[in-house]
């Protein structure tokens, strides 16, 4: 494959797509798969099919990946074939509308079924889903079609690996997984390191509750992945990868299995890629259920056929990783991030965010939230614009109450810090993080006790049993919250949360346990009052607990901030 | 170390293809967790027979084989019931109201989560986010996804799954 034949295939990927007059996207991902839009359309294939003799038009109806706004599924976007930008998208589509919906081509959309969501896409700058719900993910020729494999071509044909790492260095990617380290440099200390063999892993054990970015890339874009991937292999001197996959994923795990196979074929993975001495092939592992193996050593463990248990680092995966080898790992959306700034360049994306955090961040925005959906923003998007703008406010008349971020590791950020231009940093400054970016909405009905004692049930649950501050102090934490949800916890139970809140997050082995007691601190940090009011008076004001909620009047006045 | 691979310990097909599975992984160590994976999905769960033999297929110490079996989540040691409803208990179901999902199907079944009905018919899992948060709260019947779920639907499937028996 050169630059020249990856141009033809693009053209003729493209003539292809201008040769019908219109097209019908239809979203295939999971959200949208769950109402059967797998069924819906075979309907409006069968229908376009049948109205074409009739108009004399073309119609191509396709299967795409998410178009962001999952709660309003299934999703299809129709309209002229030449022109993508312009056509209409629709919400709530179901196979009664399929006539309604092709008769409408080329004349006035339905009316009815349009989704006026002009606020929702305001402000998004698609660089990761930039062709989420505009190609079929299974066609690889779509993909090159928009772009794709030009930056590999671009890297092995005309750039260095050490040119490569520069531009990523500059471009000021940081890891998307939530740590949020700087791409460029673990991408240098794997090339400096010493190893006949060096491995890149691509991390989708995407097990942060609440979180579905990376599923969502995998099954809308995954040559993107693959081709990100790749050119980590040419920079850091890997000839293997690996992908690891939850299996709670099998829509991810399917679309990706068939992604390396065309890859393959096309001679863009395996010996002699592009026609240079360069190759590359990825595997994919599947994961088995277990939240600690989105750390990087416990990742590695697992892929070797082991518990998935973290080791004590130094030395670095970069220098001892995967079978002792110096091993590369990022996130999906890390990797998905390679191919545009290869492309486009590093100042391009570095000219998009805030001045430690370049370039965009795709959240998952869920719970008490209007327009729940996937969400590409740039960074520096103060957190009101995101929930309130794009996201729609909360619903039914309700009051916002926080917005919890970083999943387990992460905290809730109540109203008063909703002004805060999302960052790495600024995120941490207020007791959360920006972690893989779960974004979950929570209103008046929710108790914020309540809600750190799921979070250290979950830690309690997922802890691996390695280290003992780990194993033993989530599960003593969570029965002293258990204490306080049921109004039977004293002053010195709240003391001694504070403690061991304090020793976990010190002396834990890995990050999971570090950071465990993030939703608690979090919580006490903007929430006492709620503490304070199932210890004293056994008062649960969104009467989630089981101490129950008691009438205001039984309270007095003075105790009980607003 | 050269020793030869155990026997099939049936004529059960299925046997063949985990065989298949470790053969593909030249029967390395390493081949493991990808074998188990197999050996869940053909049969559904991992019994005693079976853990054993992809040990002694891979060289792996039984010690290992049992703590890779029983460390991860997917892996079941017990066989599911016939149907099995499961209930996604990650963060955006939860603050949707999963608890309450849940508390209902526990009320209905006489059953605890993780756990089967006697007659063998129903299983109750639960799930750590299935990644499909924006159709919040969601349970998999069997193994199709349904989202924004409220209790009656959940607990008409779960009756006609019961009447079915």
């Amino acid at each position: 494959m050169t630059s020249e034949e990856l141009l033809q295939i693009a053209e003729e990927a493209n003539a292809d797509r201008e040769a019908s007059d219109f097209e019908v996207n239809v979203c295939v991902a999971l959200g949208c798969l769950s109402q059967h839009s797998d069924k819906l359309k075979d309907t409006l294939t069968a229908e376009a099919a049948a109205a074409s003799p009739r108009t004399g038009k073309r119609c191509h109806v396709r299967g795409t990946g998410c178009m962001g706004l999952c709660a309003a599924g299934p999703l299809v976007r129709v309209g002229s074939a030449a022109d993508a930008g312009a056509q209409t998208l629709y919400a709530g589509v179901r196979e009664g509308d399929v006539k309604a919906l092709i008769e409408s081509l080329g004349g006035k959309p339905v009316e009815r079924l349009t989704a006026h969501l002009d606020q929702y896409f305001r402000g998004q700058i698609p660089i990761v889903l930039e062709n989420s719900g505009y190609i079929d993910p299974e066609k690889i020729d779509e993909y090159i079609g928009r772009d794709g494999y030009q930056a590999l071509i671009k890297a092995l044909t005309e750039m260095s690996p050490q040119t490569v790492i520069e531009q990523i260095s500059k471009s000021g990617l940081r890891g998307r997984g939530g740590g949020g380290y700087p791409t460029g440099l673990k991408w240098s200390t794997v090339a400096k390191a010493v190893g006949a063999q060096k491995y890149v892993i691509c991390n989708a054990d995407e097990g942060d509750p609440g979180a579905f970015m990376d599923r969502s890339v995998l099954e809308s874009d995954p040559q993107r992945v693959i081709e990100g991937m790749a050119i980590a292999g040419y920079a850091v001197g890997a000839s293997k990868g690996y992908i690891y996959v939850r299996a709670e994923y099998p829509l991810a795990v399917t679309r990706m299995t068939s992604s390396l196979r065309d890859a393959r074929r096309r001679g863009l993975l395996g010996n002699n890629i592009c026609g240079t001495t360069f190759a590359f092939d990825i595997e994919i592992r599947l994961g088995a259920g277990a939240f600690v193996c989105g750390e990087e050593t416990a990742l590695i463990a697992s892929i070797e056929g082991l518990r998935g248990q973290p080791r004590p680092r130094p030395p670095y995966p970069a220098v001892s990783g995967l079978w002792g080898s110096p091993t590369l790992i990022n996130n999906v959306e890390t990797f998905a991030n390679v191919a545009p700034i290869i492309r486009k360049g590093a100042e391009w994306y570095a000219s998009i965010g805030t001045e430690k955090s370049k370039g965009t961040k795709v959240f998952a925005l869920t719970g008490k939230i209007t327009n729940t959906g996937l969400v590409e923003i740039p960074m520096g998007m103060p957190l009101r614009e995101i929930i309130f703008g794009i996201g729609g406010g909360v619903p039914n008349g309700r009051k916002f109450k926080a917005v919890q971020t970083g999943g387990p590791s992460g905290g809730c950020i109540p109203e008063e810090h909703l002004d805060l231009p999302i960052s790495y940093e600024a995120l941490i400054d207020v007791g959360s993080m920006m972690g893989s970016g779960g974004m979950i909405v929570m209103d008046d009905t929710s108790c914020m006790v309540n809600v750190a004692r799921f979070f250290m049930e979950f830690c309690m649950t997922e802890s691996c049993g390695k280290c003992i501050p780990c194993r033993a102090g989530t599960a003593q934490m969570y029965q002293l919250l258990t204490k306080i949800c049921d109004g039977k916890a004293s002053h010195a139970d709240l003391d001694l949360l504070i403690d061991l809140c304090d020793v976990v997050k010190n002396t834990s082995l890995c990050g999971l346990g570090m950071t465990a007691p993030n939703p608690v601190l979090s919580t006490l940090r903007y929430f006492k009052h709620e503490y304070m009011e199932h210890i004293d008076h056994q008062h649960c004001r969104a009467g989630v607990c089981a101490c129950g909620s008691k009438p205001l009047s039984e309270l007095s006045q003075a105790e009980v901030p607003a | 170390m050269n020793l030869a691979p155990p026997p099939l310990p049936s004529d059960d097909k299925r046997w063949k293809i985990v065989n298949g599975t470790m053969r593909r992984h030249g029967f390395a160590r390493h081949a493991l967790i990808e074998t188990l994976h197999t050996v869940q999905s053909s049969f559904g769960f991992l019994d005693d027979v079976a853990i054993r033999f992809v040990a002694q297929s891979l060289h792996v110490p039984l010690s290992q084989a049992f703590g890779v079996a029983t460390f991860y989540n997917h892996f079941s040691l017990k066989p599911a019931g016939k149907h099995t409803c499961t209930i996604c208990l990650g963060t955006a179901c939860y603050i949707k109201g999963a608890d309450r999902l849940m508390a209902e199907a526990e009320k209905r079944l006489k059953i605890k989560a993780g756990h089967t009905t006697p007659d063998g018919n129903i299983s109750l899992m639960t799930a750590r986010c299935v990644g499909a948060c924006g159709r919040a709260p969601v349970i998999l019947e069997d193994s199709e996804l349904l989202g924004l779920v409220e209790p009656g639907v959940m607990l008409e499937q779960l009756e006609r799954w019961a009447a079915h028996d």
